[in-house]
C-alpha cells in the first residue's frame, strides 16, 4: 500500500493507531487518583510531543542516515516560527499559509547554512552548525528586533493587518475556521480524555512526515545517505560525489525543523528567540539518541519521553513531595523529600541526564534497542520471518 | 490476518463497540461551563508562574513565599495579614466564594516560551482559573496574551514595563505594580534636586520591553529637567559580565550612569561600575553618580556595599509604617524569618485583590471579576489609597523614591525612603504617547 511492502504498511498502521490514540495512552490514570499528577494527556503536551516528534524525525534523516551531527537545527525551528507568526500577522490566522512559508524559509536557510557547513565533516561540521545557530539566536535576540521583537517575542495583536481575514476578525489560529485551541472532553469512569483540534492537526502532519521519512529510508536516495555514513571515502573512490546527497539531506531535515517551528507557532502564536538557542538544538540530538538514532520510530519516542519528563517531572515541587511522603516520620519525610526534590521540579534535568547516560552506556541503540531486547527475550516468535533470522534491519 | 472468522460472539462485541462509538459524542462535555476552568468540588486552583531559575530567580522565590502566605490567609490560616487592614471586607477567611484555595506552581525560566508552556499546562492540566506571576515584563506580556486567549484572569506580578498596561494591555490582565513612566516622574525631581540641572546621562539598558520603555521614560523625564542623554547601550538579559559595557562609559563624557537593569543583571552591572571606580571620578566638575531607576531590597542586598547613596524608585518597602505594611511584614516575618521584598508585596496584594473581586462579583468568571476590579478603589494594602483604573487596568498609587542606606543597621535595612511621591505627580492619561497603540479588547471568559 502507498508504495510500501507489507511489513512497512503494518508498521505505518501501528504508528497511525498509536498517534490517534495518544489522548488515551497519555492519560492512563483516573482524575481522582493520586497518580493523576502523571497524566500527560492535555492538549499542550500532546501537541508538543507530536511537533517535537516531527522535529526529531527530520533530524534523524540527517543524523541517523548520514551520520552528520548538527547542533544548529534550532535555528530552522526558530525561522519556521517567525515566518509563521508573520504570516498570521500579515495574511491570515489560517495556519496553512504560515506553515507553507515556514517550510520554504527554513529550507532556504538550511540551503545556505548547509552549503557552507557541509564543506567539512565530523566535529568541524558540528561546530560550524553550532556557530550558525548561535549567530541566528543573537540576530533574532538583538540585531533584528524590528522583525523578531527581541526578547519579548513576536506576538499577535488585535490590530494586526491580516489582509485575507479582514477587520475585527478572530485572533485565534484556525484551519478554515476550525480553532486550534478548541477541544472536546470525554469523561468516562473517572477518566477525563481531551480531544484537541490542534493535536489532531499536528498528529496528521506528523503521520505524513513519518510516511515521507519511511519512504526516504527505503529509497535508493536513503541508501546513498547510508553509504555516506558507512564510508564516505569509498563512496568518493567509486566516482560518486557525496556532497549533493548530504546537502539534500540537510535541507530536508531543515525543512522538517521549519515545519515543526511553524506548527509550534500555529498552536501558540508566539515566536521567541529562545527557540533558536543552541540548547534546543542539543535537545533534539538528545531526543534522537535517547530514542535510537537511525531507527524510524526511535526519535519520536525520544521526543515524547523528553517532553513528558520536562512537563510532568518539572511540576513535582516540594509541596507535592511532602504530600506523597506524608505518612512517614518527620525526619525521614524531610530527608526523602530533599533527595527526590533534586530529581524533580527544577531538578528534572538531572533525571534526564541520568536517563540519557544509562541509555548511552547500556543501550547504545536507544529505547528502540531496549524494546528489541525485551522482544527477543520474551520472544514473540511471530516476528521471525521466513528465513528464520530475526527482524533486525541494518542501520535502522 | 488469516484468522478473521466472523463468529456470533465477535459480531455482538463489534456491534457493541460501534454502538458505543456512535453514542460517544453525547458524552462530550465541551462548552458545558460558562467560563474556562469553573471550580468544582469545593476547590479553586490558582496558578503561580514565577522564575525559579535565571536572573530573576531571587525575586521568584520571594514571590512564591508571598503566594503561599496569601493562600494560607485566604483559607483562614495564620494571622490574616493584610486581610485585616484591607478596606474591602468581602473576604471571610473561608477560601474564595466558599471554595478552598489550592495552587500549582511553575517555572517561567524568565523565557517567554517556557513561561507560556508552563501557564498552558496550569490552565489545561491543573484547571487553574487565574494565573499570576512573572518577574520579567517580556514574560508577563507573553503570559497575559495567553490568558486573554484561554479565557482566564492574569494578575501581573513584578512587571514594570509601560507596555504591560500600555500597548500590550489586555482585558483579562491586571497590574498592581507601578511602571517605568511612574519611576521617571517620581525620580526626576529628586535627581534634579540632588545632582543639579546640567548633567549628562549614559544609559545601560536591559534589551527587552521593560528596559526599552523604562529607558524611554527616564530619558524623557530627566531631559525635561535639563539633562542631556549621551548614549543608550542595550545589554542582553542573559549577560553576567558587564565590564565591556561599563568601560566605554569612562570616556564618554557622561557624569551620570543610569542602570536600567533589574535583579541579577543590576547586581552585576552595578558591581562592575563600582569596580571600575566610576563613583570616585569627577567629570565636568561633577561627582560621577549612578542611578538605578527600579530598586528592590533583594537587589540592594545582593549588591552589598555598592548601593550606598544610590537613588532609585520602588513600589513598596517593608519599613513603611502604615497598618497594612506592618501587618504584612509581621505575618511574613513570623512565617519566614525575614521581611518581604516589593515583589512579595505586589503578588500578595494581587492574590488578595483577585479573591476580593471574586467575592464581590459572586463568581470566578473573568468578565465578572474584571468588572469588579475596574475602577475599584481600595486602601490598607500598604500603598495608601489606590485605584485600579478601568481604562488600562493599571493601579495608581503613591511611588516611593529610595536611596541605598549609608549606615545599614541589619542586612535587611539597606534602603531608606527619601520621598513618597503623591499619585497626582505620577499619573498620566490612558492615551499618553508612551502607552498608546494598544487596546484592551473584550474580556474573554473562554469556553
Amino acid at each position: 500500500m502507498l508504495g510500501l511492502n507489507n511489513k512497512d504498511t503494518k508498521f505505518l498502521i501501528i504508528v497511525i493507531l498509536l498517534t490517534l490514540s495518544t489522548p488515551f495512552v497519555m492519560q492512563p490514570f483516573s482524575e481522582s487518583s493520586a497518580m493523576a499528577q502523571f497524566n500527560g494527556g492535555y492538549p499542550d503536551l500532546m501537541q508538543r510531543v507530536a511537533i517535537f516528534g516531527i522535529f526529531a524525525i527530520g533530524f534523524n534523516i540527517l543524523f541517523g542516515l548520514t551520520g552528520y551531527l548538527s547542533f544548529g537545527h534550532a535555528a530552522f525551528l526558530g525561522v519556521g516560527s517567525y515566518s509563521a507568526v508573520w504570516m498570521f500577522k500579515l495574511l491570515s490566522m489560517n495556519i496553512i499559509p504560515g506553515i507553507i512559508l515556514a517550510v520554504i524559509m527554513s529550507g532556504l536557510f538550511a540551503l545556505m547554512i548547509g552549503y557552507i557547513s557541509l564543506r567539512r565533516s565530523g566535529i568541524y561540521f558540528s561546530i560550524l552548525t553550532l556557530a550558525f545557530a548561535q549567530m541566528s539566536y543573537n540576530l533574532a535576540y538583538s540585531v533584528l528586533t524590528p522583525i523578531t521583537n527581541g526578547e519579548t517575542g513576536l506576538q499577535i495583536r488585535p490590530n494586526d493587518l491580516r489582509i485575507l481575514d479582514g477587520e475585527g476578525s478572530s485572533t485565534y489560529t484556525n484551519l478554515f475556521g476550525l480553532q486550534m485551541s478548541s477541544s472536546a472532553k470525554w469523561e468516562v469512569w473517572g477518566h477525563l480524555f481531551t480531544f484537541n483540534v490542534g493535536f489532531y492537526v499536528c498528529a496528521f502532519i506528523a503521520i505524513c512526515s513519518f510516511y515521507l521519512s519511511l519512504r526516504i529510508f527505503r529509497s535508493p536516495f536513503g541508501l546513498m545517505l547510508r553509504a555516506v555514513k558507512s564510508n564516505q571515502n569509498r563512496m568518493s573512490y567509486t566516482g560518486l560525489n557525496p556532497r549533493p546527497y548530504t546537502l539534500a539531506a540537510f535541507v530536508i531535515s531543515g525543512m522538517y525543523a521549519g515545519l515543526a517551528g511553524g506548527l509550534l507557532a500555529s498552536m501558540d502564536p508566539l515566536a521567541g528567540a529562545e527557540r533558536m538557542q543552541w540548547t534546543v538544538g542539543g535537545e533534539v540530538v538528545v531526543m534522537t539518541i535517547l530514542g535510537g538514532a537511525g531507527t524510524l520510530l526511535g526519535p519520536v519516542l525520544g521526543a515524547g519521553a523528553i517532553k513528558y519528563l520536562e512537563n510532568i517531572f518539572s511540576k513535582i515541587n516540594e509541596n507535592v513531595l511532602h504530600g506523597w511522603f506524608d505518612f512517614l516520620p518527620d525526619g525521614l519525610e524531610n530527608l526523602l523529600v530533599w533527595v527526590f526534590a533534586r530529581f524533580t521540579g527544577d531538578g528534572w534535568h538531572l533525571t534526564l541526564g541520568l536517563l540519557f547516560m544509562m541509555v548511552v552506556i547500556f543501550l547504545p541503540g536507544g529505547l528502540m534497542e531496549g524494546a528489541e531486547r525485551i522482544r527477543n527475550r520474551f520472544g514473540s516468535k511471530g516476528d521471525i520471518d521466513e528465513t528464520g533470522a530475526s527482524t533486525t534491519k541494518p542501520a535502522e | 490476518m488469516s484468522h478473521n472468522k466472523t463468529t456470533r460472539r465477535g459480531l455482538l462485541k463489534g456491534g457493541a463497540v460501534v454502538g458505543a462509538g456512535l453514542a460517544m459524542p453525547t458524552f462530550f462535555t465541551s462548552q458545558a461551563n460558562a467560563y474556562t476552568n469553573a471550580p468544582s468540588g469545593g476547590k479553586v486552583t490558582l496558578g503561580f508562574n514565577v522564575p525559579q531559575t535565571g536572573p530573576y530567580a531571587d525575586e521568584g522565590a520571594d514571590e512564591l513565599r508571598a503566594y503561599e502566605l496569601a493562600v494560607e490567609h485566604l483559607n483562614g490560616g495564620g494571622d490574616g495579614g493584610m486581610m485585616n487592614t484591607f478596606s474591602s471586607n468581602a473576604l471571610k477567611g473561608n477560601g474564595i466564594l466558599g471554595n478552598k484555595v489550592a495552587f500549582v506552581t511553575g517555572d517561567t525560566q524568565t523565557k517567554s516560551d517556557a513561561a507560556r508552556a508552563s501557564a498552558k499546562s496550569m490552565i489545561e492540566k491543573d484547571g487553574a482559573v487565574m494565573i499570576t506571576g512573572g518577574s520579567s515584563s517580556g514574560v508577563a506580556i507573553a503570559v497575559q496574551g495567553l490568558c486573554q486567549e484561554a479565557g482566564v484572569i492574569f494578575m501581573a506580578g513584578l512587571t514594570h514595563s509601560n507596555d504591560t498596561t500600555g500597548k500590550d494591555k489586555k482585558a483579562n490582565g491586571f497590574r498592581h505594580f507601578f511602571n517605568g513612566y511612574m519611576s521617571g516622574a517620581a525620580l526626576a525631581p529628586v535627581l534634579e534636586k540632588m545632582y543639579g540641572k546640567d548633567r549628562r546621562a549614559y544609559h545601560l539598558t536591559a534589551d527587552y520591553t521593560w528596559g526599552w520603555t523604562q529607558q524611554e521614560s527616564i530619558q524623557a523625564a530627566t531631559e525635561a529637567k535639563g539633562w542631556e542623554t549621551v548614549n543608550n547601550v542595550l545589554t542582553p538579559l542573559a549577560t553576567t559580565d558587564f565590564s565591556s559595557y561599563v568601560a566605554p562609559v569612562l570616556n564618554s563624557g557622561a557624569d551620570i550612569l543610569v542602570l536600567n537593569h533589574y535583579g541579577g543583571n543590576m547586581i552585576n552591572s552595578l558591581t562592575a561600575a563600582v569596580q571600575f571606580g566610576l563613583r570616585d571620578k569627577v567629570v565636568n566638575g561633577n561627582n560621577f553618580e549612578i542611578v538605578v531607576p527600579l530598586y528592590s531590597r533583594l537587589m540592594a542586598k545582593g549588591a552589598g556595599e555598592n548601593v550606598k547613596g544610590i537613588f532609585g524608585s520602588t513600589n513598596w518597602h517593608w519599613s513603611l509604617q502604615d497598618e497594612g505594611s506592618k501587618a504584612f511584614v509581621k505575618s511574613f516575618g513570623t512565617k519566614y524569618g525575614f521581611p518581604p521584598s516589593q515583589a512579595a508585596h505586589t503578588v500578595y496584594c494581587q492574590t488578595l485583590l483577585y479573591a476580593d473581586a471574586c467575592e464581590r462579583a459572586g463568581t470566578h468568571n473573568p468578565c465578572g471579576v474584571g468588572e469588579a476590579l475596574e475602577g475599584f478603589k481600595f486602601d490598607g494594602l500598604g500603598n495608601g489609597e489606590t485605584e485600579y483604573r478601568a481604562e488600562d487596568h493599571q493601579c495608581f498609587k503613591d511611588v516611593l523614591v529610595v536611596k541605598g542606606k549609608e549606615n545599614p543597621t541589619s542586612e535587611f535595612d539597606v534602603l531608606e525612603v527619601v520621598e513618597v511621591t503623591p499619585r497626582a505627580q505620577v499619573e498620566y492619561a490612558p492615551d499618553h504617547p508612551m502607552f498608546a497603540g494598544g487596546e484592551l479588547g473584550k474580556c474573554n471568559p473562554g469556553a
